[in-house]
């Protein structure tokens, strides 16, 4: 039997490397998607509105395990062959669309509704207010937050093991059924996490203590 | 017809709480109007809703030939004629003084950069800030937050300016400085609506004083009706103001 070694870990880095990647793409489409999420929650049209407001619903109440077996196997169906990676990212932008899109939501609707009335009465459109005056004060609002998220999405990529991604979780589980050390396996695999997830944790904080100070 | 604000009957309703019941009230142009009252006397609402931020229940409003009834309104061409200062100031904490008043020259106005600039650098010399351009609001006084708020609206050249309280939130020196721009304007021949609190200004600048008690305009006259009141509310507002 094998024991620990340099390649074992190597094969684990190879696994964070992938974490990143599926976390990047999750963030950055979940973003674009979940923007969109929040223009439409802010729309004037009602019908628009609800439709949206439903989609978050249904989203927010479904796991994400269930709606990455949907991507993968259930589209499967059809005949399309899904790449782990794609349904992954896939399902994890849906997913972070949904509670991005309602993160800025709370942020922009937060704004002052006299910046409105100041940004209208110069004679902005409505539009032009929303994205010159209302959105950069919001996103600057809504930054300890989305990166709060951000540790979220990092953690919620280890689902992608299950349809056999190879991140960070899926490589600690094929290192682990060739050398059954489950203990040091996974608590070097949780201290990876830890790592990744630890420094934006911190910076989120201290970017709220800042935004608090400015407030003040 | 030389009127330049024309207010008939308008009556504005906040749920069942009637606020103006039936005012009116016209300004000619070049005219300085102090609208002045007690807390919840109306006069803020009728402010508002000539600048369409409240719509009113039945009357009409007539803006500089913009029509403000129950029907729809061109806010763009509304808000291109009328300028209004708050009391709170609003401006935009995430943009510097000058692009506070660039903002709107630019995407409202269409102009080039440069005549955006010359233009903010104008109104800010006459608000005595020029200084201060580059500077963020919350790195100004109340007092000189209000000026730019005043520089902002001024930017864009307005028919008409109506400010809302501007000296409210502000101490007594700052306040000093806010009316001196306002006085500036009222003698460069800008037409202007007050609501203000501040009977002395009022009394030196306003052509007109309309007071208003329990959504109605009560008394309405030149400044001399702030030293002799015909109608006993206006008596005890100014006796107890004064």
């Amino acid at each position: 039997m094998d024991t620990f070694s340099s390649v074992q870990l190597l094969y684990l880095l190879k696994g964070v490397g992938w974490t990143l990647v599926l976390s990047a793409l999750s963030f950055v489409l979940g973003s674009v998607a979940g923007f969109g999420v929040m223009l439409a929650r802010v729309s004037v049209h009602r019908p628009l509105r609800i439709l949206t407001s439903a989609y978050i619903q249904i989203i927010q109440g479904i796991p994400l395990l269930v709606l990455l077996f949907i991507v993968y196997f259930g589209v499967g169906i059809f005949g399309i062959n899904v790449a782990p990676l794609v349904a992954s990212a896939v399902a994890l932008m849906i997913h972070v669309s949904a509670f991005l899109g309602e993160i800025w939501r709370g942020s922009v609707q937060a704004i002052e509704k006299t910046q409105w009335e100041a940004s209208e009465c110069l004679g902005l459109s409505r539009w032009q207010s929303l994205i010159l005056v209302i959105i950069p004060q919001a996103l600057r609002m809504s930054l300890p937050p989305s990166v709060g998220y951000l540790v979220q999405v990092i953690k919620l990529t280890s689902l992608a093991s299950v349809v056999g991604f190879v991140e960070l979780t899926r490589a600690g589980q094929i290192i682990n059924n060739s050398l059954f050390q489950p203990f040091l396996v996974f608590v070097l695999v949780g201290i990876f996490y830890f790592l990744l997830c630890y420094p934006l944790s911190l910076w989120s904080r201290a970017m709220e203590r800042k935004l608090n100070v400015g407030n003040r | 017809m030389s009127a330049i604000v024309n207010v008939r009957d308008v009556h504005k309703k906040f749920g069942d709480n009637e606020v103006l019941k039936g005012v009116s009230f016209e300004i000619e142009r070049g005219e300085v109007v102090a609208i002045i009252g007690q807390s919840g006397s109306g006069k803020s609402t009728a402010l508002r809703c000539m600048d369409h931020l409240e719509t009113i229940n039945s009357g009409s409003i007539s803006v500089c030939g913009h029509e403000l009834g129950t029907g729809t309104v061109n806010l763009r061409e509304l808000r291109k004629d009328v300028g209004i200062v708050f009391q709170s100031y609003n401006l935009f904490p995430h943009l510097t003084v000058r692009q506070n008043i660039m903002l709107a020259l630019k995407h409202v106005r269409r102009l080039s950069r440069d005549e955006c600039n010359s233009k903010a650098e104008y109104v800010l010399d006459k608000v005595g800030l020029a200084a201060k351009a580059d500077s963020y609001p919350e790195q100004l006084s109340g007092g000189q937050q209000q000026r730019v708020a005043i520089a902002r609206s001024l930017a864009m050249e307005p028919k008409v300016m109506l400010f809302d309280e501007v000296t409210s939130a502000l101490d007594p020196q700052l306040t000093g400085e806010v009316l001196k721009v306002i006085e500036d304007l009222a003698k460069g021949g800008m037409t202007m609506v007050l609501v203000t609190h501040e009977m002395s200004f009022a009394r030196r600048i306003a052509d007109k004083v309309i007071f208003m008690y329990q959504g109605m305009v009560w008394e309405t006259g030149g400044p001399e009706i702030l030293t002799h009141p015909e109608t006993r509310e206006l008596q005890e507002f100014v006796g107890t103001g004064l």
